[in-house]
């Protein structure tokens, strides 16, 4: 029986709802005001909120520093790139496991998991000397492997979490209609499972353009992404915060545009399967 | 006529060609600051001098340290010219990571560096790193407070006067405090103030046979000493202060001594940032009267590291951005304030370099240092807030936790140098020192 929800309640809950919101999105919030303010004025104590002379000089003078347009385009190509690499491989191998598990399936997900709690500076080495004999340093088609290659757990994690909620039978009846397997994946499976895929793109997406140690250790000037973008503002002798705040608004603008408007997909995507 | 032109077609194609190979593209790490920034403004100037190009990675100093370390250590080549530092280049020449700039042309007058810097930039006699600019530590204080305060600064202050002063400029009521020193873990930030304070009180890290002094009397009294100024007339929650929340203190006026980088007299008399640009004043760091002064040295530089495939290129840009020529094109379009200090004896020669105010002191500062012989007693190492030696970095991040701690409240004085001696003796047994 559902509980019945008193207006008072609902207000209590909206105005909860809001302040956690708000609460997170504070840091990105004062950011973006930073952005706005003289280098005097960002260090200013007490800290000003929204009364100060508003400029947009920071947003010239970074302009005028970096090439945004380059930085940007990395992050696209190696942001969709890797997410879309990593959905090829993926599907499959979470079809395999949702729909013909064995013995070891669920040891398999545990084992690729646990390669997420390695810290990333524990393999550095390894990685910088292989993409050295490649000949993948500072290449966006080396950096678009390892971003794939480190969110691969959790793309295959999130689809096969999403695949078991498809009922197997119906998988079924399409083999028993003729269905080769990649009919079924690709026509049958993969239709049904859009909003699982949808929501793991865009999660995986999100995370591959905020990965901040391979993304600026295998780069230089070619291949660097947003995230080198914002670490050339960042200093630790020299107040440039009103500056710092403005090439981390603009790192940000566009995946926070993507986030807005996806943001139904993502929540019905997350929470998939979750009512049945 | 077929002949001819052909002739002609085939020497157009080898000029070409020719300049081709001879305009590189060269690629170079550094640090976000504004003297790096500036010349990354001015590279159109190499450009036309010498058909080169520049790429710029400019990173965060520590996020830079990591990535210019993994490159040269496995030779990876991403970099032509590193920015680099004066703990780095001795241990990295002695490793043959680096080109030794041992050739570089007479105009370039290699003699006029700063000894300071020179030495400090070689192993062994051989300079592998050329300094952009150089800095030391000073005292930067407020006139008007110290007027009011009823004192003069001396040239040369000793701690107990700083100490006295600080406390008498103390305004609690209106947030001004005394003193504003780093406190913040790590070794660049925290852990250099402390250990050049401690060289002035005539302790040092290691004694000759590479044992750490922590449980000696005078790291007691330096920290002490320091903790107790502090608790007077340092600003509240010190202990997670470094450069930078300190300048910020400093520009809103609420210090009325800050000790720290000779690089800062520039921001905090810049009237656009400071709020307090005509009331500062300047002195030597100060000591005990033991003969040293808590002052360090350090030098942004650039090197060539040995992976480079474009060495030739890589020189000229070094000659170039840290020549006499280089300060002259900055001084022309931004004015002598502006220029790299630090680096060329010239420099301070120069009587229109002489009117900028903390001209002298800076020079002065500098000259106050001699990383190789940095401490009252004798010791085994070059450095003054560092000891170059690759273990340094991480010895010296725990040791400045301690600190750190002590400065938070969390634990005293005499647990923080237990931990310190014992972490410390420990690793150097580990790396074979003991």
């Amino acid at each position: 029986m559902a509980r019945a929800v008193t207006p008072k309640r609902k207000m209590i809950n909206t105005i909860v709802a809001w302040s956690v919101g708000l609460l997170i999105f504070f840091p990105i919030l004062w950011t973006i005001l930073t952005s706005f303010k003289t280098e005097a004025q960002a260090i200013n104590d007490p800290p000003l909120f929204l009364f100060f002379d508003w400029t947009l000089e920071n947003y010239s003078v970074v302009q005028e520093r970096s090439d945004y347009m380059r930085f940007l385009w990395n992050s696209v190509i190696l942001a969709g790139g890797s997410t879309l690499l990593g959905i090829i491989v993926a599907i499959p191998a979470a079809w395999s496991m949702a729909f013909v598990p064995s013995k070891r399936t669920k040891d398999i997900l545990l084992w690729m998991l646990s390669t997420k709690m390695l810290p990333a500076v524990g393999v550095l080495y390894p990685i910088y000397l292989v993409f050295i004999q490649l000949g993948l340093l500072d290449t966006r088609a080396g950096l678009t492997i390892v971003l794939m290659l480190i969110n691969l757990p959790i793309i295959v994690w999130m689809l096969y979490t999403y695949f078991r909620e498809i009922p197997g039978e119906i998988l079924e009846a399409a083999r028993m209609d003729g269905a080769s397997l990649k009919e079924e994946i690709l026509y049958v499976l993969t239709p049904m499972a859009i909003p699982g895929i949808a929501s793991t793109v865009l999660l995986n997406f999100i995370l591959a353009w905020n990965e901040a140690f391979w993304t600026l250790n295998l780069t230089a000037a070619k291949a660097a992404p947003l995230t080198a973008f914002i670490a050339s503002y960042s200093s630790p002798e020299g107040l440039f915060y009103a500056k710092l705040s403005a090439a981390s608004t603009m790192a940000i603008a566009p995946i926070l545009v993507l986030g807005w408007f996806s943001q139904k997909q993502l929540v019905r995507g997350l929470t998939f399967g979750a009512v049945k | 006529m077929y002949l001819k032109n052909a002739l002609h077609a085939a020497t157009a194609i080898s000029l070409i060609a020719t300049y081709s190979a001879y305009a590189d593209t060269i690629t170079i790490a550094t640090v976000n600051n504004g003297d790096m920034i500036r010349m990354q403004g001015l590279t159109d100037d190499f450009t036309a001098k010498t058909g080169h190009n520049v790429e710029w990675v400019t990173l965060e100093e520590n996020v830079l340290r990591q990535r210019v370390t993994t490159d040269i250590s496995t030779k990876g080549g991403a970099f032509d010219i590193m920015t680099i530092g004066m703990y780095e280049t001795p241990i990295w020449g002695a490793n043959g990571w680096l080109v030794p700039l041992d050739n570089l042309s007479a105009e370039y007058d290699v003699d006029d560096i700063l000894p300071a810097m020179r030495n400090g930039l070689s192993n062994d006699g051989t300079l592998y790193a050329a300094p952009f600019y150089g800095e030391s530590s000073m005292v930067m204080y407020r006139t008007d407070l110290m007027e009011k305060a009823g004192l003069e600064m001396p040239k040369a202050p000793t701690w107990d006067f700083i100490r006295q002063a600080a406390a008498a400029m103390t305004d609690r009521d209106n947030e001004i405090n005394g003193i504003c020193l780093r406190g913040k873990a790590g070794w660049g930030e925290g852990g250099a103030f402390i250990t050049v304070t401690a060289n002035s009180f005539g302790a040092r890290w290691f004694d000759e046979g590479w044992n750490a002094q922590f449980d000696q009397p005078e790291w007691a009294n330096a920290l002490n000493f320091f903790v107790g100024m502090m608790a007077e007339s340092g600003p509240p929650g010190y202990a997670t202060n470094g450069f930078n929340e300190n300048l910020s203190l400093f520009q809103q006026g609420k210090c009325g001594m800050w000790i720290d980088a000779t690089v800062a007299a520039s921001f905090v008399t810049n009237p656009n940032d400071s709020t307090v640009a005509d009331k500062v004043g300047f002195a030597l760091a100060p000591d005990t009267g033991l003969g040293k002064r808590a002052n360090w040295l350090w030098a942004w530089a650039l090197a060539i590291p040995a992976g480079s495939q474009k060495v030739d290129a890589a020189v000229q840009f070094i000659e170039w951005a840290t020549s006499k020529g280089y300060i002259e094109l900055v001084a022309s379009k931004e004015g002598w304030a502006n220029v790299p200090p630090g680096a060329r004896t010239s420099l301070y020669e120069n009587p229109e370099y002489q009117k900028v105010p903390f001209a002298q002191m800076t020079l002065d500062s500098i000259n106050a240092a001699d990383p190789t012989n940095p401490t009252v007693k004798p010791v085994p190492y070059v450095g003054i807030q560092f000891v170059a030696i690759p273990e340094f970095a991480g010895i010296a991040t725990e040791v400045s936790q301690e600190f750190s701690a002590v400065y938070a409240g969390q634990q005293t004085v005499e647990e923080a140098l237990a931990k310190a001696q014992a972490l410390t003796n420990d690793a150097m047994e580990a790396a074979g020192y003991r």
